[in-house]
């Protein structure tokens, strides 16, 4: 069997494949579950229509994908102009605890300043942590995926740090946690009851920017130029290193600010562990999201509900927690696979 | 005589463009059989087709007398079927024997090669040393691994595409001994060309393509080149008409002792270039693609820049340290030899690729928005003037033949107006109405007081629009000379340089 490029390449495939990769999860899903002995199709109804069939459900699916997709908006400016930005979970780390220690540090002040203060400090801090991968693969030409990634494990240990000291509830019995936020440095919900919040709109509001920037803007034209042909952006005098700057810096800031918005909406406070990989998975939304601001959205939406199905499924089938990243995983692969096979065609010998 | 390769309403289409309609062909054993066919008349997609890189639509491909498939190009390669392209595919890191065992089937690629290799080139007159890397090589060197590759499987047909757009005048003269001595022992050639004239002493048959379609076929000896190119046009075919010689006027561009190492570790250093462009004039610069003419362009279009600003001023401004942009917006157009990738973003629209070049003198951007429709308009506008065949200007640049795209590439910067104008082989794969509209757009343009430099590897070119003519062999560049004072012969020895000069010594002596 041998792999062979195909000469033409079908447009209606490169869109119809995230769909095909969703279908195609459902049934290895169901395969899977089978296996394992149970009801597939409760198993899938438990994972993917019971989480969202209550108001609630569907509040708490705008709570998961705000982070996603605010992080995949922002790494899709870098994926499309080939800057690989691994480190989106470091700079959410950073930026979050930028951001928290505004918030502690106006303990109790009562400002409306204090909220938008808090979400500039937090993309201020994540730009500050995506500056250094910038900086290594500008000057001195160092693969950034490495660098980002492992910055990633720098920002975590930071938190570790100083979540087990100065950050720490003075009052909290010796818990790795802060004190919680007082109201001015809470996001205001969005429904009552539940705990969908403001930074949802926010990220409509992006969404939206996104796709005006990256379709009708000079910037936008820039990244796309880059990213598929880096010589013609050279012809046109675009700079290189500049969008190499301005990928980590939107990615930066868009990871920092899905930091402060996890901190300042659902936890409430600095807890240990703040994203449940929010970063990486952000990394398989921008893509099944074909790098479209417009794709981003509904694929965070997906997403997001790999997380809640899984949580769910623990809770009512009693299934490990490792089932959300199986399912998150095999989407990725059925997405990769399909794009292989739009690009070349199996042929058996 | 039974046809080696008949093709009967063979069909390809592609979405918004019917490449071949219903093409017929008959090439017999040994016949150098000439496609003739403007940019876009469906020749490259006719070859692919044959050399199995597309399958046809519809139609039938019959082989020594038996209708065949080919699928894949090493199915035609198994059939004796041999491609040389007009892009080759080699590794320059690789030595000769290791590029030509990479694209060989398996049994072949076995030990003595190296001898074969030797055998091979020698006995067609394609001297060659298998141990010699390629980056070491000429251009006219390249070509010869790839003839010999395809020579090596004993092909029976033998297709190639545009092989002397490369090649001095000595080395082409070279390459029609060795066809005509394969065409002697029965093999066929398929050969597409824009230059006429060889086609006229060379091919035995021509078929002429027209939007896809198959117009007439003849007997190029018997035809006059313009008759070629009007059967190919369908219409009569205008000659840029080339001036008087203008009085000199000021200068208007200015490079001083230029002199740069490579940043590519094959590329080539540049060493010592100076000359001037002056209002209205078009100087020419001859030589063979790979003596630094890339490695020019990339420091005149600012891609590369100097340390030193003064080397390159342009009407009285230091402008070496600049990029592409501040350069365009003083007046500078320039045109890159890479149309796909470098000229031009194969997977966007037409469009957009007007605006890549154009946005800043044609005011298409407010507060750092494009202008969608001042762009469009713009693309229409270089698309008409240049009569490239497209669909729209919403179709990607990669859907163009490559002939039209070159049109698009040349005519948006014409279009602007500039004060200068840099182009590296400007009419590239275009076919012959089209290179002389393109010949008469510079001149034109030099008549309006715009300073041309054209680089180009095409003597003919050079010399219906040049005032004057230097040379650049291995990153120097000669005196200019005024056109009208020097001779094709005497440009295609200053190309082959010093170490092929004794070699066309002897050959001119025999």
């Amino acid at each position: 069997m041998r792999i062979e490029a195909r000469t033409e390449i079908s447009k209606t495939m490169i869109y119809a494949a995230p769909i095909i990769a969703v279908v195609l999860t459902m049934i290895a899903g169901l395969a899977l579950f089978e296996i394992m002995g149970r009801n597939p199709v409760d198993a899938l109804y438990t994972f993917f229509v019971e989480p969202v069939s209550s108001l609630d459900g569907l509040a708490e699916l705008g709570v998961k994908a705000t982070p996603l997709i605010l992080i995949a908006i922002g790494l899709s400016f870098g994926f499309r102009a080939n800057v690989w930005n691994i480190g989106a979970e470091g700079q959410l780390t950073i930026g979050a605890l930028a951001g928290s220690t505004l918030a502690l540090a106006y303990f109790n002040v009562d400002s409306p300043l204090l909220l938008p203060g808090m979400i500039f400090v937090s993309a201020l801090g994540g730009m500050a942590w995506a500056a250094i991968p910038a900086f290594l693969k500008t000057r001195f030409n160092a693969n950034e995926i490495l660098t980002s990634l492992m910055l990633t494990y720098v920002g975590l240990l930071i938190l570790s740090l100083l979540i087990h000291g100065p950050m720490k509830d003075p009052d909290g019995m010796n818990f790795p946690e802060s004190r919680m936020f007082h109201d001015a440095a809470l996001l205001p919900n969005l429904v009552e009851g539940t705990r969908l919040h403001i930074g949802f709109l926010i990220v409509i509001g992006v969404v939206a920017t996104a796709w005006v920037i990256l379709g009708r803007h000079i910037i936008g034209f820039q990244i796309r130029v880059i990213g598929m042909a880096p010589r013609a952006a050279s012809f046109a005098g675009f700079s290189q290193d500049k969008i190499v700057w301005l990928s980590f810096m939107v990615a930066g800031a868009a990871a920092g600010v899905a930091g402060i918005f996890e901190v300042a909406g659902p936890l409430g406070q600095v807890v240990p562990v703040i994203s449940p990989g929010y970063g990486f998975t952000a990394i398989i939304v921008a893509f099944v999201g074909r790098l479209h601001p417009v794709g981003i959205f509904f694929a965070g939406l997906v997403m997001a509900l790999s997380y809640l199905g899984g949580e769910n499924a623990q809770i009512e089938m009693n299934m490990p927690n490792a089932v959300i990243g199986v399912f998150q995983g095999m989407l990725l692969f059925f997405l990769l696979g399909c794009d292989v096979l739009i690009k070349y065609r199996l042929r058996f010998m | 005589m039974q046809p080696l390769l008949s093709l009967r309403k063979l069909r390809k289409e592609f979405p918004g463009c019917l490449a071949n309609d219903d093409i017929d062909l008959d090439v017999l054993p040994g016949e150098i059989h000439a496609l003739l066919g403007e940019n876009g008349a469906g020749k490259s997609t006719l070859v692919k087709m044959i050399y199995g890189v597309l399958t046809p639509d519809n139609g039938e491909m019959i082989w020594n007398g038996k209708p065949i498939g080919i699928e894949t190009p090493s199915a035609a390669r198994s059939l004796g079927i041999g491609m040389v392209f007009q892009h080759f595919s080699l590794f320059e890191a690789l030595t000769v024997s290791e590029n030509i065992s990479l694209g060989i089937p398996k049994e072949l690629a076995s030990s003595g090669l190296d001898q074969r290799i030797i055998d091979v080139s020698k006995s067609y007159g394609l001297p060659l040393d298998p141990h010699r890397e390629v980056h070491s090589l000429s251009v006219g060197e390249r070509q010869r691994i790839e003839i010999v590759r395809c020579l090596l499987q004993n092909p029976k047909l033998l297709i190639m595409d545009e092989p002397t757009s490369v090649l001095t005048p000595q080395e082409a003269n070279k390459l029609f001994e060795t066809l005509k001595r394969l065409s002697s022992e029965g093999v066929a050639i398929l050969y597409i060309s824009h230059r006429l004239e060889e086609i006229r002493n060379l091919c035995h048959k021509a078929t002429i393509l027209r939007l896809g379609r198959v117009v007439s076929d003849c007997d190029p000896s018997r035809e006059s080149a313009r008759g070629l190119a009007e059967m190919m046009m369908g219409s009569d075919l205008t000659l840029p008409e080339k001036r008087a010689v203008n009085e000199p006027g000021p200068v208007r561009f200015r490079v001083s002792s230029l002199s740069m190492l490579p940043k590519d570790p094959f590329g080539v250093p540049l060493r010592d270039i100076s000359f001037d462009l002056r209002d209205g004039e078009i100087l020419g610069v001859g030589g063979l693609a790979g003596n630094g003419q890339t490695e020019l362009m990339d420091m005149l279009s600012g891609e590369s820049r100097s340390d030193t600003p003064d080397v390159i001023v342009m009407e009285g401004k230091p402008v070496g340290s600049l990029g592409p942009r501040e350069r365009r917006g003083l007046g500078l157009g320039f045109v890159p030899e890479e149309r796909l990738g470098h000229g031009a973003v194969p997977d966007m629209t037409l469009w957009e690729n007007g605006f890549l070049s154009a946005m800043g003198r044609q005011g298409l951007m407010q507060n750092g928005f494009i202008k969608v429709g001042k762009s469009v308009d713009f693309a229409v506008s270089v698309v008409h003037r240049f009569n490239v065949k497209t669909t729209g200007v919403d179709h990607n640049a990669s859907s163009l033949s490559g002939g039209n795209l070159q049109k698009f590439i040349v005519g948006r910067e014409i279009e602007q107006n500039p004060r200068v104008l840099i182009v590296l082989q400007p009419t590239w794969g275009v076919d012959a109405g089209s290179a002389a509209a393109i010949h008469q757009e510079l001149l034109d343009l030099a008549a309006n007081g715009t300073a041309v430099l054209v680089i180009s590897q095409d003597l003919d070119e050079l010399f219906a629009v040049s005032d004057r003519i230097s040379v650049m062999c291995e990153g120097c560049l000669s005196e200019a000379t005024p056109a009208s004072e020097t001779t094709v012969e005497q440009i295609g020895l200053l190309m082959g340089g010093h170490q092929h000069a004794g070699e066309n010594m002897e050959k001119a002596a025999s």
